[in-house]
Parts: structure tokens; C-alpha cells; sequence
């Protein structure tokens, strides 16, 4: 997955949503190995610290494991990772409705358009 | 985290014309730093200082706790803003002058890059563009492990792809114990790679700031703020 930063929000920020979007889309499925730090940050064009911050804070936030000798890992907890995903929907889905709620839409409407929507895509 | 390179009020003046005014600061090991401002706003003239190349009217500098000479200099690997070298040398013939001068200079590190830039080792920098000239110029400095790598101006001339090569090399070259001093106003290209800021206009420090605070304070990029800070 190629990586993408807005220059106008922290790089640090921007580099654990990605990275937390590639544990969700199984491009690191649970309990496998991240590359190096090193590697990472030079695939993502990024400073290794910036790297480096962006991994210990999604090690704080229990998605990732680091092991004394062998480096770092996605967790094995499927729950966690499921825990972390619905947040990252629920956030997602309240910026949503605040807009539509910005833009006059009750809350009846912004349903059905949703569900007419997701008919014709067949979501 | 250890001081690489600190001034303490330092001051620099040709004539009654004065390049730095009382410049502070600390940089620490294992940083890129960007070291940004307009032209003429005292950059090459810091880091000029910091090389023995010239010597503070007033206050001190010191790298690794060191005064500027020949000591600090087996340390700092240094990129000036304009090339030193002889243009009647071939790629290779620099490279060995190279291996003469510093220990800790590897040349295989050296001919990897001039490979994956299309560099031809037997070529005369005579014959070079400019562009690739200064490619030549950054991958001899690159291929020192040096503890501060001081880069005037780094890639001014080069194309964007090669910039980006560039940008790359300083990541993966440089080990975690090393700092990385770039001074540039093309900071839209390097800002991704930067830890820390330093904003220098009229000889002075007006900001040093880490490069997310700025963009989580501030909501916009560094470029941006420069360009405001600046603003002719």
C-alpha cells in the first residue's frame, strides 16, 4: 500500500491511522512480523523517529507486541483488533453525521438515503 | 540524548554588517534538523562556523563538546554550498582522495549510489551538469559515517526524482547516533523527513519548534509557515 501524508497534520499522526488501516485490512494480518522501523520509515519516505514514535504509540494502544529480540508484531487478541476497528468506525460514522446534520438532513433522511444507496451498490 | 552541536551566544559580523546576532541552541544526536530561512538570513554563515571556516566575533560553538578544528572535523561531514573539488578528477580518483582524507568514509557505499544514480565512476566532474555534479558532491558526503552531516543546500539543483533518491539516501545512511543538518528554502520537498525546525531570518533564531508541533499547533505544514513567517 503506498503511503500518503497531508503535510498540514503531524506526519506522526497520520503514519499510525495508515498503519492501523493496513492491521485492519489484514495487510498485516494478527500475530504476524512488521519489518524493521528502519525499513518501514524508508518505504514511507518518513524519519525513523517519527516512525519509531508512531509504532511505540500503537504498542501503548495494545495493537502492536514488541518482543525483546526478535522486533515487533501485530497482536494475536483478534478482539483487540476488532475493538480497534468498530472505534475507528464509530468515529468515521459520527463525522458523517454531523455533516449531513450540518447540511439539513434529519435523521430519517440521511437512512433512507443510505439504504437506497447501499441497494443500487449492492454493499 | 547527548549535544551534538551547541552555540552559546554566538555572534558573527563582516564589518558593521552583522550575519548572526547572539544565535543559541542545542541539537541533539540522532535528529534531522531543517535549518530553514530566507536568502542571506545567516544559514551558510552558521554552518560555516561550525566547520572552522570561519570564526565567531563573539560567543562560542562547540560540536561533541569540542571547539571547530581538526578534531571535530574527523566527526562532521560537511556539504558546502559550493564544490571544493577539482574538476579535473574523475568520480574515482575523488572517492580515493576521499578514502586518503577519512577514516571513516566507505567507498563501496559510495559506488552503490553512483550505480542506482547512473553515475559512470570514470567520468570527469568537468563534464558533469550541474545537477549531477552536486549528486556527486552529496554521495561523498553521505558515505561518511560522520556524526553530523552538515548539507548546505543539498538539493537546490537536482531533479525531483533525484531528490527523492536523495531524501532517501539521508534516511537510510544516517545511523541513530548521527544528526542531519540540512539547510534549505525548498522545505515543501523535505519536510516529511524532518524532526525539528529552526526558522533563522536577520542572523537570528526566531523559531525551533518540532516539526509535528508545528503542524498539530498550527494546523498547517511547515512550508506554509514559512511562507507566513516570511512573508515579503
Amino acid at each position: 500500500m503506498p503511503w500518503d501524508f497531508k503535510s498540514d497534520r503531524p506526519i506522526y499522526t497520520q503514519l499510525i491511522e495508515q498503519i492501523e488501516l493496513m492491521i485492519f485490512s489484514d495487510t498485516y494480518p494478527p500475530g504476524s512480523r512488521l519489518p524493521p522501523v528502519r525499513d518501514m520509515a524508508q518505504e514511507a519516505a518518513v524519519n525513523p523517529n517519527t516512525m519509531q514514535r508512531a509504532l511505540s504509540k500503537l504498542e501503548e494502544d495494545g495493537l502492536i507486541v514488541t518482543h525483546r529480540t526478535s522486533g515487533r508484531s501485530v497482536t494475536e487478541d483478534e478482539n483487540m483488533i476488532k475493538k480497534a476497528k468498530n472505534k475507528l468506525a464509530i468515529d468515521q460514522i459520527t463525522e458523517f453525521l454531523e455533516k449531513m446534520r450540518k447540511l439539513g438532513f434529519d435523521r430519517e433522511e440521511v437512512l433512507s438515503i443510505i439504504t437506497s444507496m447501499s441497494e443500487e451498490m449492492k454493499i | 540524548m547527548s549535544t551534538i552541536l551547541e552555540c552559546k551566544g554566538v555572534t558573527k559580523a563582516f564589518g558593521d554588517k552583522e550575519a548572526l546576532s547572539d544565535v543559541n541552541m542545542n541539537i541533539d544526536q540522532g535528529r534531522i534538523i531543517g535549518l530553514l530561512g530566507p536568502n542571506g538570513s545567516g544559514k551558510t554563515t552558521l554552518i560555516k562556523l561550525a566547520n572552522d571556516l570561519l570564526t565567531p566575533t563573539s560567543g562560542e560553538i562547540r560540536i561533541a563538546g569540542m571547539k571547530p578544528g581538526i578534531e571535530t572535523k574527523k566527526l562532521v561531514s560537511y556539504l558546502p554550498e559550493k564544490t571544493y573539488l577539482n574538476d579535473w578528477m574523475r568520480v574515482h580518483q575523488i572517492i580515493e582522495l576521499f578514502m586518503d582524507f577519512y577514516k571513516d568514509f566507505k567507498p563501496e557505499k559510495a559506488y552503490d549510489m553512483l550505480k542506482r544514480l547512473n553515475i559512470n565512476p570514470n567520468d570527469r566532474l568537468k563534464f558533469m551538469s550541474k545537477g549531477t555534479k552536486e549528486k556527486v558532491q552529496l554521495i561523498l558526503v553521505m558515505s561518511r559515517e560522520a556524526k553530523l552531516y552538515l548539507l548546505d543546500e543539498p538539493i537546490g539543483g537536482v531533479d525531483p526524482a533525484a531528490r527523492d533518491y536523495i531524501l532517501e539516501t539521508i534516511i537510510t545512511n544516517y545511523k541513530e547516533d548521527a544528526t542531519v543538518v540540512i539547510s534549505t528554502h525548498l522545505i515543501s520537498d523535505i519536510e516529511k523527513i524532518l524532526d525539528h525546525v529552526v526558522f533563522i531570518n536577520n542572523g537570528r533564531v526566531v523559531l525551533s519548534s518540532s516539526a509535528d508541533e508545528i503542524r498539530n499547533e498550527k494546523g498547517k505544514s511547515v512550508d506554509a509557515l514559512f511562507r507566513e513567517v516570511f512573508k515579503c
